[in-house]
């Protein structure tokens, strides 16, 4: 993939946008502009811009191996999926799962992120609920 | 003295005990922030503002916390600059080039001495220059109607990505991106909803807090997990006493003056920032003083200018931050996102609005400058041995952080969710190399620009020649135009005078 890739996305995405904003309903009560006056100028200008880009694309980036976008693609899912546990595990058990996992694939031994894991739930949890008084998502255990 | 009565006033704002406490707290952060390679100013900044939003401290103490650590970053990206030759963030890469040629040459406490006097001289000056300047651009700014600030506004997207821009048709496609998420929600002037695909949680837009985190703090995190075990930080780092004897330090005095203007100057411009200021202040005082040709083999002038030079650009850029409410840089952006957070909106009436939070604001700003200097001189040895925490640890608590701040804002999963989904779309912009800053700044400026757009053509009844119809704004459409031009005729050379101070750089250190 690239930079005619990412312009050919940017021109989709502005007819997309376009064809939304010309959805948007006016109200009875409007302006000159109105709410489908200034997403018109902006789906122009990504569409503007993108062509730009299709016709004088940079050098390719340089993508990762399969090996290493499967890895991202795994730490997003743990992000999407310590958003989802949140509220049902508590902040403590959930922060320190979340954090071992990433502190593991970031290079650190099975117990090094482990211990990694608890002392970031724990240091976060003293230092800014304790401490400082911030609301964090309480679990089962109301931790 | 208008001014000074005011400035006094400031610091009757600023001295309590627990904004000292803030800015003590911000300067330590900040100094960490910066020297830290992978976190910078604006990253940094941006996890901590949901954070202080959160603790509900007050506009004058949120403003505080956050410019003591924005100052603190800039004296800290000088310390892995030298000592490691990686710069702690952008502005610092060319304080590498003098800088770790003195450490090799075991003047490392000297440097970091030098490079700490630097920075203080730098921002000092340019505070008292943010103490002058901005009030005078207050006046010429009530000049400013709706359609002089839609005018504005292009200027500073134009002319964002600065003269060193590689690609302007990417900084236009970031724009546009960052403008159509602001579009997003119900429509202020008409309350109709727009692009919010009948789901109730678009209806109030997207949180520019979430849209910032996400695409600065948590796609760092995935870019270290792409370059997983590349560039580690090993081994012991040799300081030695932090002094600069005056000889040294006399010998440098041109040098941090020259440079402190030229930061300010390429600061307060729309679109040059802090990277630039240092790059500006390095090639002009390399130009003056370079007859023995020792800058680049270790010449203490060329430690003290880039770090004169990008202090005091970052003073200089509150100044169009503050006065007029634009931002001229990624991290007064995200400065931006803090007033607004607290519902102050910058721009002139600020300081007839709210003068506790400007003045409040520049008395820290002094404060902080002093905790620096002595904190930074002294401390430099811990500091240099935070650096060496590895990213296996750092960054994993960098994105819970980011989780937690952004979490008590509402205490709602759905922006925990849109945070990801902006972190991945971070990732592949940068992959991309598109530039975050422009997206951002969309986000941020995208309802006020429309706002103007509309006031304006409503006040003409439609006609759009009104957005051309005063002598102010047909200047300010021509810098934008030449703004946005420039960088596509003269870019390539500047780019390339950078790419040849690293290459010479690169020489000296094979030749030893």
């Amino acid at each position: 993939m690239g930079d005619r890739a990412l312009g050919g996305v940017g021109l989709a995405l502005a007819a997309f946008y376009i064809w939304q904003a010309t959805r948007i309903q006016e109200s009875f009560i409007s302006d000159p502009v109105g709410p489908k006056g200034f997403p018109f100028i902006i789906g122009g200008l990504l569409a503007l811009a993108s062509l730009a880009v299709i016709l004088r694309p940079d050098a390719r980036p340089h993508w990762p191996s399969a090996g290493r976008l499967l890895e991202i693609a795994v730490a997003v899912a743990v992000m999407v999926a310590y958003a989802m546990l949140l509220p049902d595990l508590g902040f403590v058990f959930a922060t320190a799962l979340a954090s071992a996992y990433f502190s593991w694939r970031l290079g650190a031994s099975a117990l090094q992120a482990a211990l990694a894991g608890i002392a970031i739930a724990l240091g976060i949890y003293v230092v800014f609920h304790l401490l400082l008084g911030l609301t964090l998502a309480k679990g089962f255990l109301g931790i | 003295m208008d001014v000074f009565s005011s400035l006094g006033h400031g610091f009757e704002v600023a001295l309590t005990f627990q904004n000292l406490g803030l800015a003590f707290i911000g300067c330590l952060l900040g100094t960490v922030i910066g020297a830290l390679p992978g976190l910078g100013p604006s990253n940094g900044v941006a996890i901590l503002i949901p954070l202080s939003f959160s603790l509900g401290l007050d506009a004058t103490a949120a403003l505080i916390l956050l410019t003591s650590v924005y100052y603190g970053a800039m004296y800290g990206g000088r310390i892995s600059s030298i000592l490691l030759n990686i710069p702690g963030d952008e502005p610092a890469v060319m304080t590498t080039l003098d800088g770790y040629p003195m450490a090799r040459a075991g003047k490392a406490g000297e440097a970091l001495a030098i490079s700490g006097i630097a920075s203080f001289v730098g921002s000092f000056i340019a505070t008292w220059g943010l103490v002058f300047l901005a009030p005078q651009l207050v006046k010429v700014a009530l000049l400013f109607g709706p359609a002089e600030y839609f005018a504005l506004y292009v200027l500073a997207f134009a002319t964002l990505g600065g003269i060193s821009s590689a690609n302007q048709a990417k900084a236009a496609f970031a724009a546009a991106l960052g403008l159509g998420i602001a579009m997003i929600g119900v429509d202020g002037q008409t309350g109709v909803p727009r692009f919010s695909f009948g789901t109730v949680h678009l209806y109030d837009g997207i949180d520019f807090l979430v849209a910032i985190v996400g695409l600065f703090a948590l796609s760092e995190v995935l870019i270290f997990l792409e370059h997983r075990g590349e560039g580690e930080v090993h081994g012991k780092v040799a300081i030695g006493r932090p002094v600069a004897s005056w000889a040294v330090l006399k010998h440098c005095t041109p040098a941090m003056l020259r440079s402190t203007v030229i930061g300010f100057v390429a600061g307060v411009l729309p679109g040059a920032g802090a990277s630039l200021g240092s790059f500006m202040a390095y090639a002009t005082e390399k130009n003056i003083s370079n007859r023995d040709k020792t800058f680049g083999t270790g010449d203490p002038r060329g430690v003290a200018a880039p770090e004169a030079g990008n202090n005091a650009a970052a003073g200089g850029a509150l100044v169009p931050m503050l006065a007029l409410g634009v931002p001229g840089s990624g991290t007064t952006a995200v400065l931006l996102a803090v007033l607004l957070s607290l519902n102050i909106t910058p721009g002139p009436l600020l300081f007839a609005q709210h003068p506790d939070v400007v003045w409040g604001l520049i008395a820290a700003l002094f404060m902080a400058n002093v905790m620096l200097i002595a904190m930074n001189l002294p401390l430099v040895g811990i500091f240099a041995r935070v650096l060496l925490i590895p990213p296996r640890f750092l960054m994993p608590l960098v994105a819970m952080i980011s989780f937690v701040g952004i979490y008590g804002i509402n205490g709602s999963t759905f922006d925990l969710y849109e945070m990801v989904v902006f972190g991945m779309l971070g990732w592949v912009l940068r992959k991309f190399d598109v530039p975050l800053v422009p997206v951002i700044m969309g986000v941020l400026l995208g309802n006020q620009m429309e706002a103007n757009l509309r006031r304006a053509l409503t006040i003409s009844n439609g006609d759009w020649g009104a957005l051309l119809h005063s002598p102010l704004a047909i200047a300010l459409w021509v810098l934008a135009a030449v703004g946005f031009l420039l960088p596509i005729v003269v870019g390539k050379r500047v780019k390339a005078r950078m790419a040849r101070a690293k290459g010479e750089l690169a020489e000296a250190m094979d030749a030893d």
